[in-house]
């Protein structure tokens, strides 16, 4: 996985170096997205497509293998972060050419089962015994906020596995292999094999996304359209579809 | 006896390709935080990790001997068609991506699975997410490159020999475990050799099908994709480690079981 | 010779990769058969025939038991025939000392029997050696050793010596004669090299695309050659006698004069080649020299052989130029003579 993702940066360079000698400004962008945006974001890209006959490129991958690669010299116009931490990151490695803006929350909703055989209501639920419970590894930031939310609803839990990847905690609960998993809610909205239960806003954690144009960027009025077009009221109604909390 | 010398075309090539497979070690060996060896070393997550991979590799290699050399050996026997369907059905998790075989795992042993439903609904024996699962993705993953090197030694194996067994009065399994097993010796061992290797390094089907956690399930492969995420340079520290003792193990082994090298 | 018992019956025929084998084979109690042959004439074929390594049509028996028998599917395993087979080379269990590959066949008291044939056989300082530290004809002595510890019925030889160097061959052909001649059963010695049928074997059979072409006892084989593979077989002039010095006693009471005789039973092998025909008693150096009767001439190639008969008798090979010099003719009465120097002989 991460392999692949820088062969796909570095790909990217090369192609977009390619369309900057070109000259005139270029008609497309290059976005390092975080990987649970990709429902809404090829959304926005089909209509910024129609709309401005601007093609956009997308790298999705985790936030951190973004930022990794971001300060390892990968081009990119625009980098869309699942935290505002990564975000500050890269903006302190002096690669961010514009403002930051914070474009949309996610909070965090218990994955269950079709139906809910369990019958799972709570986070309390959770600490069970008998119950296979799943979570994303506290080095990913789903992992991370899945811990802060259970610190916060006193509840301790034994997982049976801690996935490097929110998309392993999604994919085991929707084999039925495991009874339930912390993810965020627009993953359970996307992926459509798994039943939400909603955990109170008071033990609730929310995610920022924060988006910017990079430094690098070969077409920064592409990327100055494409940021612009997702703070508009037409892509927070998309990113709204896609189960995230407008800003 | 003097052999005839390797063309120059030949040689430069095998130089191309020693550098090919050398230089993405020398770049783990040369880049390597030194500073943080030490202290990824003594970490106990790090011996923690480190015991399980051997445990299950270890383990992995020793189902897959018991069940691969007799798979090898009806392989051998086999003729025509029957022959093809048999080894590809062998060497399928050699090309499946390992992520789909550990998918597959679920499908057979997990809880829904063909025998994991009953296995769960009749004694609640659960397998995915546990150590026995880290081992079963691993010998899924690796058994066939047993299988194949052990099907190769039994093809070029001098057959008298099991025939000058049987005149001499000994039955199929004295003849298999006196005569065919010690001569099939050198090609079980590079059979296990690589067949240990492969579950060393088994990432994608573990992960699927076993999960990841600290002490029962993270082999070190897995303990490296956690750390690659968080801290590469903890992670190229870990991968050092695999390589050292991997390369221990093996130069250890060879003289213990091949008798000279 | 009469045969007291037919110990071994045997009706075989095999088909495989368009060749067929067809032999009826019966050989007597404590005797030797020799099968010759070219090669892929089914001489081995035969013999896996016979240990029950492949399935036949027909019928074996051996010692009253049948073994094979395709009519009613009888078909007993090669581990429960008690046959010994020995092979070309030696195929002595390369992970197994020489103890152990002997005592590898036996049931009981295994390491006592075993190191008592290595001791009959003076190899007891190599008991804990591995076959890869044995000489060529060491390990083929250890590998007959190891099957006629297991007492078989049958014992089959495919080319026992065929794989020695030249040097220890006699050796090793004589220590097989004399484990042969101790030996009960019956035994099957397939062969390409016709020194070594002539030695061992009471009977040869002569093979020839899979069907037995010739039977006989060496001296009825090799006189009256009725195809191309014995002819070249009787190619030799082999004579058998007792050495004493310098000099041979054949059987007939001729004497040989060699260069080396040896003492006691010896063969003596004159190539053709090597016997000069004279009208007149030669003068000089040969010490061999007859009176013979030119029985019938072959031309063979470029070069005539000449069947004598008379003291010696003898095979000569000469060429036509001397044949009209010495207006030889069926019934021609000449000199023969032969170089001590080409006479070999040696101990048999």
């Amino acid at each position: 996985m991460i392999k692949r993702g820088l062969a796909v940066a570095g790909f990217l360079v090369l192609t977009s170096c390619g369309g900057g000698v070109g000259g005139g400004p270029p008609s497309n962008i290059t976005v390092f997205a975080a990987a649970s945006l990709q429902p809404a974001f090829d959304k926005i890209a089909a209509r910024v497509k129609s709309q401005y006959y601007l093609a956009t490129t997308f790298n999705y991958a985790g936030t951190q293998t973004l930022t990794t690669q971001l300060i390892q010299g990968a081009q990119a116009d625009v980098f869309a972060s699942a935290d505002t931490a990564h975000m500050t990151t890269v903006q302190n490695g002096g690669l961010v050419g514009g403002t930051t803006s914070v474009f949309a929350h996610n909070k965090l909703e218990i994955a269950v089962e079709r139906g809910n055989p369990k019958r799972i209501h709570s986070l309390a639920d959770l600490a069970r015994s008998g119950l296979v419970v799943v979570l994303a590894d506290p080095s990913v930031p789903a992992g991370k906020y899945a811990q802060e939310a259970l610190a916060n609803a006193h509840v301790t839990v034994h997982p049976a596995s801690l996935e490097p990847q929110v998309t392993g905690v999604l994919s085991k609960v929707a084999l039925g292999e495991a009874d339930a998993g912390i993810v965020y809610v627009s993953d359970i909205v996307t992926s459509g094999k798994v039943d939400g239960i909603a955990i109170p806003d008071a033990e609730n954690v929310i995610a920022d996304y924060s988006i910017a144009r990079l430094n690098s960027a070969w077409n920064r009025a592409g990327a100055d359209e494409f940021f612009a077009y997702v703070l508009s009221s037409q892509g927070q109604a998309i990113l709204s579809g896609a189960g995230f909390e407008t800003v | 006896m003097s052999q005839a010398r390797i063309p120059a075309p030949v040689l430069a090539l095998a130089a191309a390709g020693l550098l090919f497979f050398l230089l993405p070690l020398a770049g783990l060996i040369v880049r390597a935080p030194w500073g943080q060896v030490g202290p990824a070393l003594v970490a106990p997550e790090t011996a923690t990790a480190l015991g399980l991979s051997l445990f299950c590799s270890v383990t992995a290699t020793a189902v897959a001997l018991v069940l691969g050399i007799p798979l090898a050996v009806v392989l051998s026997r086999t003729q025509g068609t029957l022959r093809s369907v048999l080894r590809a059905l062998t060497t399928l998790p050699m090309v499946l991506p390992p992520v789909v075989g550990g998918v597959a795992l679920f499908l057979a042993f997990g809880r829904r699975g063909l025998v994991g439903e009953p296995l769960h609904q009749a004694f609640g024996i659960q397998i995915p997410f546990t150590t026995a699962a880290a081992v079963i993705a691993e010998t899924f993953v690796a058994m066939p490159f047993l299988v194949i090197a052990v099907e190769g030694g039994l093809r070029s194996m001098d057959h008298r020999y099991e025939e000058a067994a049987r005149a001499l009065g000994a039955g199929s399994w004295r003849v298999f475990a006196r005569v065919t097993l010690p001569l099939l010796r050198p090609a079980i061992f590079s059979g296990a050799v690589l067949c240990w290797a492969r579950a060393l390094g088994e990432f994608g089907a573990t992960i699927t099908f076993a999960g990841n956690l600290p002490g029962r399930t993270q082999t070190i492969p897995l303990a490296v994709y956690v750390a690659l995420e968080t801290r590469p340079e903890g992670a190229i520290a870990l991968s050092l480690i695999l390589l050292a003792v991997s390369l221990a193990i093996l130069i250890g082994m060879r003289d213990r079981w091949l008798g000279s090298p | 010779m009469a045969w007291l018992a037919v110990s071994l019956h045997a009706t075989i025929r095999v088909q495989r990769n368009g060749f067929a084998l067809d032999v009826d084979l019966e050989v007597g109690a404590g005797e030797t058969v020799a099968v010759l042959g070219p090669n892929g004439s089914g001489k081995t074929t035969l013999l896996r025939a016979l240990a029950g390594l492949i399935r036949i049509e027909g019928r074996v028996e051996l010692d009253g038991e049948v073994l094979d028998d395709s009519a009613a599917g009888r078909h007993v395993l090669t581990e429960d025939r008690r046959v010994g087979l020995v092979f070309q080379d030696h195929v002595l269990f390369p992970h197994m000392t020489v103890l152990d590959n002997v005592a590898f066949g036996l049931r009981r008291d295994r390491i006592r029997i075993a190191s008592e044939w290595l001791a009959r056989a003076g190899l007891s300082d190599k008991a804990g050696a591995m076959p890869r530290e044995l000489s060529g004809g060491q390990a083929q002595r250890v590998a007959l050793l190891r099957t006629l510890a297991t007492e078989p019925r049958l014992l089959l030889l495919d080319e026992p010596l065929s794989a020695l160097d030249v040097t220890i061959r006699a050796e090793v052909r004589r220590e097989l004669a004399r484990q042969l001649s101790g030996f009960q059963g019956v035994r099957i010695l397939v062969t390409h090299d016709p020194l070594e049928a002539i030695a061992l074997a009471d009977m040869l059979v002569v093979l020839e695309q899979g069907k037995i072409v010739q039977t006989g006892s060496p001296a009825e084989v090799t006189a009256r050659p009725r195809s191309r593979f014995v002819a070249d077989l009787a190619g030799v002039n082999l004579l058998r006698g007792r050495g004493r010095g310098r000099q041979v006693e054949l059987d007939s009471g001729a004497m040989l004069t060699a260069a080396e005789a040896g003492e006691g039973d010896v063969f003596a092998v004159i190539h053709p080649r090597a016997v000069a025909l004279y009208l007149a008693r030669p003068e000089g150096t040969p010490r061999n020299v007859w009176r013979g009767r030119a029985e019938d001439l072959d031309l063979q190639g470029e070069r005539v052989r000449v069947r004598l008969s008379g003291t010696v008798p003898l095979v000569a090979e000469v060429t036509p130029s001397a044949v009209r010099e010495l207006q030889l003719d069926a019934g021609a009465e000449v000199w023969v003579a032969v170089k001590a120097t080409e006479i070999s002989v040696y101990r048999a």
